[in-house]
């Protein structure tokens, strides 16, 4: 008899493991969420977003980055060894578990829970999960009292409820903003994350780009060839365009400026158009420049899985090219994440940058590149060139809330609205409680990218579409900048879905691109 | 594992329906997909297939959209050479349908 009722669980459990790997039938689109001009706290609904999930990372792509391929059978010993270890190692993490008082001042603030309704994505919510496996492991009351402190034994449903929820957080801090405390969520989510990847349980999303930026330099996976092709056609069609032949320079040695960024500039619309904005900066500022082609990427994965391994293993390909080609300065392209690990990490992970011009920021970003050169005359702008656009910016969260620019404080959020205001002649700003650093997330940041989240993306983007349609309303805005790769991916795949058109998102450099005017020099 | 019989035989597919060998690929499994996808393929379809097949072969990914629309300004005219047209043709987007029926890896990144 025992026996048959031990196979009968253990039926069960592999069932429910089985459940845990797989992903969902593929569902018909949810409503795309009105757009009333107001963003209001909603009424809860428990459960509303458990359905959710991203494809669970393949064997192959787990095993490349170094992770158990699917899930241990000890998992649940090797997740609590996991969180012992990262709660030694940071501190902050252990300091986020204790002091939380459930003042409720989160609850409100993050785009998922806005839109979802779902408490588990308040962001109290979401850390709650965290929560009660460490009450359960790491505190006293939680051993002895269980439940009734809140500790909760760390079962599969559980699990299950960490990858679901942990992968509705786009890590882009607007909740730490408002908690009192600065209790930091998305380093919460993505200790979750590092620890579902050392028990085998992994996003496909973001583990298989890893592996692509790890094998071949860049998230696309574009070997030298495609990269070289793709370049060469951004050159033929500016000179058909305008007729100067502008060059975009691939592995040149000492060089002035290595421009690091996103490999969906070389590949994705409206991202390429920013590139060509780049490219004219440079060319019209007589700046040699190089683009490197086993460092063509910028952004860090690493960062949303919370390897620091990984995070380094990727940035040290920059390192390699700095060391090979030599420039003297070192400038980033338009990428929200990858401008925090380059701002924030970069010098931890692959510092420090003595063999670059100290005169300049190490890295610089391509916002105050630009704009220091137009404020010194380098650059001829016809803001005219822009005058069918009335412009409004959308702050990308992660250079909002974990970095800066310039040396001033706010530089992060000034440098881009004073570039923008230098090359276009009609610029609006949002509602207050939507811009600086108050901004929502795009609601594809953090690893969400991906089309099985696709409900989850349209949703997170409601506060930011509501702000947006608003300006759109009243001051007749029909484009958003944006300084970040997945911000523009996100935009121009989910506007449509608001009745948006596409073409109002856009890159910074794009509007930049329009108004340089080639040949001239003041 | 995922995937789609057709005709007896079984094809293994990512979990949003890409085939994973391009060898897979023949027009009949193309024409399947596309009628899976609700697309129904007419000439100017097959040339943007066609193209993006072309392309994957040389340089081991999907061309950017821009260079798909050059190419289709070359076969299909100016009045059709462009991203209006390339949506008409299929409308969840040249990435998420054109590349599935091609039998590409769908691209990814932050695009």
């Amino acid at each position: 008899m025992a026996e048959e009722i031990t196979t009968t669980e253990e039926k069960t459990v592999d069932k429910d493991i089985a459940a845990l790997l797989t992903s969902p039938p593929k569902r018909a689109p949810e409503p795309t969420p009105e757009l009333t001009g107001k963003i209001v706290k909603p009424k809860i609904v428990q459960g509303a977003a458990a359905h959710y999930k991203p494809h669970v990372a393949k064997p192959e792509i787990q095993e490349k980055l170094g992770f158990p391929g699917t899930l241990v059978e000890n998992w649940q010993e090797a997740a609590v060894a996991k969180m012992r270890e990262l709660l030694g190692k940071y501190k902050s993490l252990q300091v986020y578990m204790d002091i939380c008082v459930r003042c409720g001042s989160c609850t409100d603030k993050c785009q998922y829970f806005l839109s979802t309704r779902d408490p588990k994505n308040m962001p109290a919510g979401r850390a709650e999960l965290f929560r009660q496996v460490y009450r359960k492991y790491f505190t006293t009351e939680g051993k002895i009292f269980g439940k009734l402190a809140g500790a909760v034994d760390f079962d599969l449903s559980l699990l299950a409820e960490w990858y679901s929820y942990f992968h509705q957080c786009s890590q882009c801090r607007r909740c730490s903003l408002y908690c009192p405390y600065g209790i930091d969520t998305a380093e919460i989510s993505m200790a979750a994350r590092e620890i579902m990847d050392s028990i085998g349980l992994g996003q496909k999303y973001t583990n298989e780009i890893i592996g692509k930026v790890h094998e071949l330099g860049n998230n696309l996976g574009m070997n030298e060839a495609a990269l070289r092709n793709a370049i060469e056609f951004v050159e033929e069609e500016i000179e058909e365009d305008t007729g100067v032949p502008v060059k975009l320079p691939i592995n040149e040695e000492d060089a002035e400026v290595l421009l690091v960024t996103p490999s969906a500039d070389f590949f994705a619309t409206p991202h390429l158009e920013s590139l060509v904005g780049y490219a004219k900066v440079f060319h019209q500022a007589g700046i040699n420049w190089t683009l490197s082609t086993t460092a063509a990427e910028a952004g860090n994965f690493g960062m949303f899985v919370g390897s620091y391994y990984h995070m380094q293993k990727i940035a040290s390909r920059i390192k390699q090219a700095i060391e090979e080609l030599r420039p003297k300065r070192l400038v980033v392209g338009e990428c929200g994440h990858a401008w925090r690990v380059a701002y924030a990490f970069w010098n931890t992970l692959i510092g420090p940058f003595d063999m670059l011009n100290q005169k300049y920021p190490r890295p610089q970003h391509i916002c105050e590149f630009t704009l220091d050169l137009i404020n010194r005359g380098a650059l001829k702008i016809d803001k005219s060139a822009n005058d069918e656009f009335v412009v409004t910016f959308h702050d990308s969260c992660n250079v909002a809330r974990a970095t800066r620019m310039g040396d001033k404080p706010g530089g992060q959020f000034d440098i881009p609205r004073e570039l923008i205001k230098a090359v276009t002649n009609k610029y609006v700003d949002m509602e207050y409680d939507t811009i600086r650093e108050r901004t929502f997330c795009c609601g594809g940041g953090g690893g969400l990218l991906t089309d099985e989240l696709i409900d989850v993306r349209v949703k997170g983007a409601m506060p930011r579409m509501q702000a947006l349609h608003n300006v759109m309303e009243t001051h007749g805005v029909n484009f958003m900048a944006l300084i970040c790769a997945i911000c523009k991916a996100q935009f121009t795949k989910i506007m449509p879905k608001y009745g948006i058109p596409m073409e109002v998102a856009g890159g910074v450099h794009q509007l930049v691109g329009r108004a340089i005017v080639l040949g001239a020099k003041e | 594992m995922p995937g789609f019989e057709f005709n007896g035989k079984f094809y293994e597919t990512d979990d949003d329906g890409y085939l994973v060998n391009l060898d897979d690929w023949s027009v009949e499994v193309a024409n399947y997909i596309a009628q899976q996808e609700g697309v129904e393929m007419t000439d100017a379809h097959w040339e943007v297939v066609n193209f993006l097949r072309d392309y994957y072969k040389e340089y081991k990914i999907a061309p950017m959209i821009k260079i798909l629309i050059k190419e289709m300004k070359k076969m299909f005219g100016p009045e059709k050479g462009n991203n209006a047209y390339l949506y008409q043709l299929y409308p969840a987007g040249p990435a998420l349908q054109a590349c599935k029926i091609a039998g590409l890896p769908k691209p990814t990144g932050c695009v």
